[in-house]
């Protein structure tokens, strides 16, 4: 029986959360409801028998698509999920937006509030639905990447990983993030959405022209030209677009390097 | 193109022989990326005067195109006609060898690149030998910058004789030497005129001939557990099987205990299965109330790995802090993790040169081989890394951080 192309990246992120799991046990799971983290999530109830031993964070800037307000809440309840909410609560009652720019908005909206989650929690591992194929940035990243206590990313500094032997927690550094799914590409994201029959927000599906090829706050997500209004379809048009995946999220576009800047401050 | 149809290959070499801007040249040429990746490569090149530079569709960190080098191990996707390639591209800067070792431990094949005009350089040595001691036997060597040298095969003939006399030294045996230039295009993914003296593959063609590891489920059961859960009032025992093929009903052994117990289930979420088969990650429950925990290895009992605590092996150590002889530290291979020190340290070898600095030494440098001995506290279950390398390969843990790799010798 030869394993297929996604049978082997299932197998890979089900050793790794396994790994993280073992070694931190005081985990959880930033859901930002997305495909990506949705994948993640479903992996991380098959790896764990359906059942997910910690709790599942999402980080709210308050701008989410409604649709990912409605899906967090009929799944979180489907799947028995410990849900957490974190939300910079100060900075949105003060009016954060992105109209003081996409730099500042994503730090304090979602940087500082997952800081603070952290903080309150304790968390010692967190788990993330980041790919290398999303952006230049990521394609860096390690399976297990350590976050010092100013949630600095160390970029020119990453611990070696070999042969699935990943980085423990040392004393100095704040958290592990644990990246499950940096060896898929967008279209395994769909082709393994189609295959587990997993449900996905509605925003990725064309409507009168349009999808989202990613979602996150509805201030700062733009829709491309589409017509693909079924996973099939959207299939067909990831083998043939020349549009990257991240072309409508403000935070890539300001200048080249706002994702490394954001990212070395502790952005996801 | 099918997925399932999928290679993965690392590219090493000598800092500023082209790594990265062969990587870059071949996704250009062959129109695998988005548009607006080739204006942000266009628009990054012209803020710093230079021509079209490839390299940075992969380096992305601002350091990376300032200096132009790469810091750290990427990986891209690109497909072939044929196949689906999972490209992995490393530093060539001896500062970061060990993210060149992180990209190279994940790959199924090499490419070295020489640079033409340079000759075989330092890690052009140390990149070729560590592909050596990673077990990673299939390698292409292309020697670039032939436009550097006017396409003269002459010199491509020099440097090509140079490298193959190291590599043999090394047991490496190349499969292809390919003439390239990746700054121009030339025999990347096009051919050229230029070099009509050559009639061998394009580097792009040569991909293609590249073959997949074989999955191991053609070998007797090794299945390291990873953790225990407690499903359903159920102890479910999870880990992934490293070779063979575990099913229901089948006799096996736990080793180091000895205990001897039956596969009384499989389990998967959401799935009736009663077999799974080497790279799966699976659960599965037994028949008596053995005891286990991570760290132990179910095996069959005729094909039972080595329990020992003393092993020969070799290392590469790669941490700025030396390692001394009889210094406490950890070895983890699979899910074990034991206390052990390297209590001989037989030879201390240049990992360029691969010149012997000393017998019977009391410590190791950062970028130093070693023949050594190691004793574990504990028995640890290990098979010679040429017979298997699951249950062969390891990396020396020191204050939590990754120091180093090895390999059973026995």
């Amino acid at each position: 029986m030869a394993l297929t192309h996604l049978d082997k990246l299932e197998n890979q992120s089900i050793y790794i959360i396994r790994e993280a799991y073992n070694q931190f046990r005081n985990v959880a799971v930033l859901w930002s409801i997305g495909k990506d983290s949705t994948t993640l999530l479903w992996l991380v109830r098959k790896a764990f028998f359906g059942k997910i031993p910690f709790p599942v964070m999402h980080i709210d800037t308050s701008y989410k698509f409604q649709e990912i307000y409605d899906f967090r809440d009929k799944y979180a309840k489907e799947w028995d999920l410990d849900l957490k909410v974190a939300r910079n609560e100060e900075q949105i009652a003060a009016g954060m937006s992105h109209e003081k720019g996409a730099f500042q908005c994503c730090n304090e909206l979602k940087t500082k509030a997952l800081k603070m989650a952290i903080a309150e929690h304790k968390f010692a591992a967190l788990y993330l639905g980041i790919r290398r194929d999303e952006h230049g940035i990521r394609a860096k990243e390690r399976f297990f990447s350590p976050r010092d206590e100013d949630f600095e990313w160390d970029y020119k500094n990453q611990p070696p990983e070999l042969w699935d032997q990943y980085k423990n927690k040392a004393a100095d550094e704040e958290h592990i993030r644990v990246h499950p799914l940096l060896g898929w590409r967008e279209i395994d994201i769909w082709e393994y959405i189609k295959r587990e029959k997993m449900p996905t927000v509605e925003l990725y599906f064309a409507k009168k022209g349009k999808r989202y090829r990613s979602i996150g706050c509805e201030t700062c997500c733009m829709p491309v030209e589409s017509g693909a209004d079924t996973i099939d379809k959207i299939v067909e048009e990831l083998k043939t677009s020349k549009i990257s995946e991240r072309s409508g999220r403000a935070q890539d576009k300001e200048d080249d390097y706002m994702m490394q800047r954001l990212r070395s401050l502790g952005y996801m | 193109m099918d997925s399932d149809n999928t290679l993965s290959f690392v590219i090493v070499g000598h800092i500023d022989h082209g790594k990265s801007t062969l990587i870059g040249r071949l996704l250009y040429d062959t129109q695998s990326l988005p548009p607006d990746r080739i204006e942000e490569m266009k628009r990054a090149s012209a803020d710093r005067g230079r021509e079209d530079e490839f390299a940075y569709l992969l380096d992305h960190l601002e350091e990376e195109r300032q200096q132009g080098i790469t810091v750290d191990t990427t990986q891209v996707f690109f497909n072939s006609k044929s196949r689906h390639y999972v490209i992995i591209d490393t530093p060539g800067h001896v500062e970061f060898v060990k993210n060149m070792i992180t990209g190279a431990s994940q790959a199924e094949a090499a490419v070295l690149i020489v640079d033409v005009a340079e000759g075989v350089k330092e890690q052009t040595k140390r990149h070729s030998y560590m592909l050596s001691m990673l077990g990673l036997e299939q390698v292409v060597v292309v020697f670039n910058k032939m436009d550097m040298v006017d396409y003269s095969q002459e010199r491509f003939e020099e440097v090509k004789n140079d490298a193959l006399q190291w590599l043999g030294s090394i047991n490496i045996k190349p499969s292809l030497c390919i003439p390239i230039s990746a700054m121009k295009g030339n025999n990347v993914a096009n051919r050229c005129d230029k070099m009509q003296w050559y009639d061998g593959p394009t580097f792009l063609e040569s991909l293609d001939g590249l073959n997949n590891i074989l999955p191991a489920e053609n070998k007797e059961l090794l299945l390291p557990i990873q953790d225990v859960y407690k499903v359903d009032d159920k102890r479910v025992n999870v880990g992934r099987i490293e070779t063979g093929v575990l099913k229901q009903d089948q006799e096996v052994e736990i080793v180091p205990t000895g205990l001897k117990t039956k596969i009384k289930s499989v389990e998967m979420f959401l799935e009736e299965r009663d077999s799974a088969v080497a790279s799966e990650c699976v659960g599965f429950t037994t028949s008596d109330a053995v005891f286990l925990e991570r760290g132990v290895v179910v095996c069959q009992s005729d094909a039972k790995p080595n329990l020992t605590d003393t092993i020969s092996a070799s290392v590469f150590w790669m941490s700025k802090k030396p390692l001394a002889k009889d210094e406490r530290i950890s070895i983890r291979c699979a899910t074990q993790e034991i206390s052990c020190k390297i209590q001989q340290i037989k030879e201390r070898i240049n990992s360029s040169t691969l010149e012997v600095l000393e017998e019977d030494a009391d410590k190791l440098e950062n970028l130093e081989v070693a023949e050594v001995t190691i004793k574990t506290k504990k028995p640890i279950a290990v098979k010679e890394f040429s017979d298997c390398q699951e249950l062969g390969r390891f990396v020396l843990v020191r204050d939590q951080n990754i120091c180093a790799g090895g390999i059973v010798t026995l």
